[in-house]
């Protein structure tokens, strides 16, 4: 079931030229367990460059565990990850940085106490001059980076904030969003993860960071969306990926499907085995 | 999106809200202060009721006297609370400082008294014998580190014993003598010594002038690359008020404090004031515009999403209670110079209280990410005062503690009070 899936992927991605080439990422038959808990199994999963796909389930479907793995939080048990047609293993986020992918948390990971730029830079600050063993003491090159830091957010279009010097507490949830997206792009990231992007937020916010989400794809980098809102995702994704109980259900081709079929497959989508159950 | 939606937009978020005319910079400071957001205004106000309050009941408090003897008194507390603003930024507490500090100064002592009378120990001198006591100090501080990193333990409770433990080394090492006196030239003098009047000048004239090069030169930088910048207008007006300030603190240092008309003339600026400065700007440096300093604001502010931004959390916890001893440890060698000799009491009583409460009068919060070392000496300032005041009272120890604690129960209201009309008007 779960490689007629993937063939069946493949047949709707030939008629799409941005399917044509390599996927950015592609993972084949990854595992994760913890204990006597699989809460990953053999999932195939693919994300291409100047796309938005979309990755959706019920609690506990896997999700968390597919992203944590890709972002190198801990490895797959088993299977492999490509990254621009190689074969890489990621261990740490350090690896995953380096290959050009960024993940923006649910919890948003910024500094309320820090301003705009600080966060952006947070971790990878520009220096004036190098030194391995001084380096912490340099100066910083606040000029640089709050001209790199407005260029980012010009380039993409974030037009609401007052001004990059003020604290990150003062900004409203779409703002902080928009920020943490812009902290992911800043970096040459070739592919972004989003944990819920839209949660908690209003809906004119909402719709600002939908925005910003369909322009992260539009500059040709991969984008994946983990969200729990299907309306959102219809909105913003061009591939539906459904997991269920840590088994890939099927990806669908956004325009090819509506609401009412995802949601099928979340919640009684077929999958090999159930976990617990003998085959 | 049209290229003509990014440029302005661009030019929105260059606005940075800079405000580019005095009349705008006093516009946007009064705008500030009625959305709470009061910086060191409150503690101003309460040096000048302090300063109304004891000069009207002891016309000693505000003469050129007392303010030299204040800033004498003061220098070892504010010191000590340079380090436990870094601490406190963190969002931990070191309470060991008190008697780190009297294990650097009665370190100190003991080696200056030894190297007269051990051979082995001659080549020790004031330069080489201060060093050794900070290291000594700064190693304490990396064992505190490393036992609240390594085990994950609360730094409230490794301080806790830290304060049991290091006071119990201090009585050790001074044995039953009870005291070790300073027998050095030097470090005796370091508390007391003051420098001849025309260095007040100089001293004033190169602060004044390091401040307003820094200002200009980030202005021209800020244009260059594009961005707002403080409008000259406004660098000039800051230099001017701050040059009126320096000369007036000058001018006091260099009135002739000699009680009596016919001794000699004792004028000048203290040799301490001048330590104390020069620290405050390298752990400002520190705290604002290094790596280092960023990464004690991001740790307080948000622990996880530094860690998530992969700065080694743990490495800069440590460093921090390494700096907090060494901090402690040139407070403990100021305070020893300042009594000329280390008793068994060295850092206990309010040393420790007095210190945190300067960090705290001086608004940094004790939740982490939010404080300046430069409202610490401020915090000081006020502690000071109000402990030097009651004593030209001659008041009670019993009255003194108390007004003290009602200067800081004062203090964190108002600042409770700012931070909550702060978050109403959506500053934080």
């Amino acid at each position: 079931m779960s490689e007629n899936a993937f063939e069946e992927d493949r047949r709707h991605d030939a008629q799409d030229p941005i399917y044509s080439g390599t996927p950015l990422l592609e993972t084949r038959g990854v595992s994760k367990r913890f204990g006597a808990v699989e809460a990953l199994s053999q999932v195939d999963f693919d994300a291409y460059a100047g796309e938005v796909v979309a990755l959706v389930g019920d609690n506990g479907a896997g999700k968390s565990t597919l992203i944590k793995g890709i972002a190198g939080i801990y490895g797959f048990d088993e299977g492999e990850t490509y990254f621009e047609g190689k074969q890489v293993s990621i261990h740490s986020p350090r690896d995953s940085a380096s290959l050009g992918i960024e993940v923006v948390y649910q919890d948003l990971a910024l500094a309320d106490n820090l301003d705009v730029v600080s966060n952006m830079f947070l971790g990878r600050e520009w220096l004036q001059g190098k030194s391995r063993l001084f380096g912490n003491l340099l100066p910083l090159s606040e000029v640089e980076m709050e001209q790199r830091a407005v260029a980012t957010l010009g380039e993409l279009a974030v037009t609401t904030l007052q001004s990059v010097r003020l604290p990150v507490a003062s900004l409203s949830g779409g703002q902080r969003q928009s920020v943490a997206i812009a902290k992911a792009v800043l970096w040459n990231s070739k592919l972004v993860i989003l944990d819920e992007p839209t949660a908690a937020l209003g809906v004119a916010q909402t719709r600002q960071v939908l925005n910003l989400v369909r322009r992260l794809a539009e500059k040709k980098l991969g984008v994946v969306v983990i969200s729990h809102n299907l309306h959102d995702i219809f909105e913003v994704a061009d591939r539906i990926t459904v997991l269920r109980l840590g088994h890939k259900v099927k990806t669908y081709i956004t325009k090819d499907t509506d609401q009412q079929e995802v949601v099928h497959a979340i919640t009684a989508g077929q999958v090999k085995v159930v976990p617990g159950m003998s085959s | 999106m049209s290229a003509h939606e990014t440029i302005e937009n661009q030019g929105a978020l260059l606005d940075s809200q800079m405000p580019q005319s005095p009349a705008e910079y006093v516009r946007a400071y009064l705008r500030r202060l009625r959305a709470g957001d009061l910086g060191a205004l409150p503690i101003i106000v309460g040096l000048v009721i302090i300063a109304i309050i004891f000069q009207s009941a002891n016309a000693n408090f505000i003469t050129p006297r007392n303010l030299v003897n204040l800033v004498i008194q003061m220098a070892g507390i504010t010191v000590i609370a340079y380090g436990v603003v870094f601490v406190l930024l963190l969002g931990e507490i070191d309470l060991s400082i008190g008697y780190v500090s009297a294990v650097a100064g009665v370190s100190a002592a003991i080696l200056l008294r030894d190297s007269l009378t051990n051979p082995a120990l001659s080549w020790m001198d004031w330069w080489n014998v201060i060093p050794i006591a900070l290291a000594i100090a700064a190693a304490v501080g990396f064992l505190h580190g490393l036992l609240i990193t390594f085990f994950q333990l609360p730094s409230f409770i490794v301080t806790l014993a830290g304060l049991l433990a290091w006071n119990g080394v201090v009585l050790l090492i001074i044995g039953p003598g009870g005291t070790v006196v300073i027998q050095n030239a030097v470090v005796r003098d370091l508390a007391s010594a003051v420098l001849p009047p025309i260095w007040s000048w100089i001293i004033v004239g190169v602060f004044v002038a390091i401040y307003g090069i820094n200002e200009f030169w980030t202005m021209r930088t800020r244009l260059r690359a594009g961005l707002r910048a403080k409008p000259a207008s406004i660098i000039i007006a800051q230099i001017a008020f701050m040059s009126v300030i320096g000369a007036i603190i000058a001018y006091v240092f260099n009135i002739n404090r000699a009680l009596n008309a016919e001794a000699l003339p004792q004028q000048g600026m203290p040799v301490i004031a001048v330590i104390m400065l020069i620290l405050l700007m390298l752990l400002t440096f520190v705290a604002e515009r290094t790596r280092f300093g960023r990464y004690v604001y991001a740790i307080g502010g948000n622990k996880e999403a530094a860690r998530r931004a992969g700065i080694r959390v743990e490495r800069i916890r440590v460093l921090v209670f390494m700096l907090s001893s060494f901090m402690a440890g040139c407070g403990g060698i100021i305070l020893a110079s300042r009594l000329k000799s280390v008793a068994t009491d060295a850092g206990g009583g309010s040393l420790l209280l007095y210190a945190i409460a300067s960090a705290v009068i001086g608004g940094t919060s004790l939740f982490g990410g939010r404080g300046k070392l430069s409202s610490a000496v401020l915090g000081a300032l006020v502690i000071a005062s109000v402990d030097n005041g009651m004593g030209l009272l001659n008041l009670s120890a019993g009255v003194k503690f108390i007004i003290t604690g009602l200067v800081l129960l004062a203090a964190v209201v108002v600042d409770a009070l700012s931070r909550r009309r702060q978050s109403q008007s959506g500053i934080r």
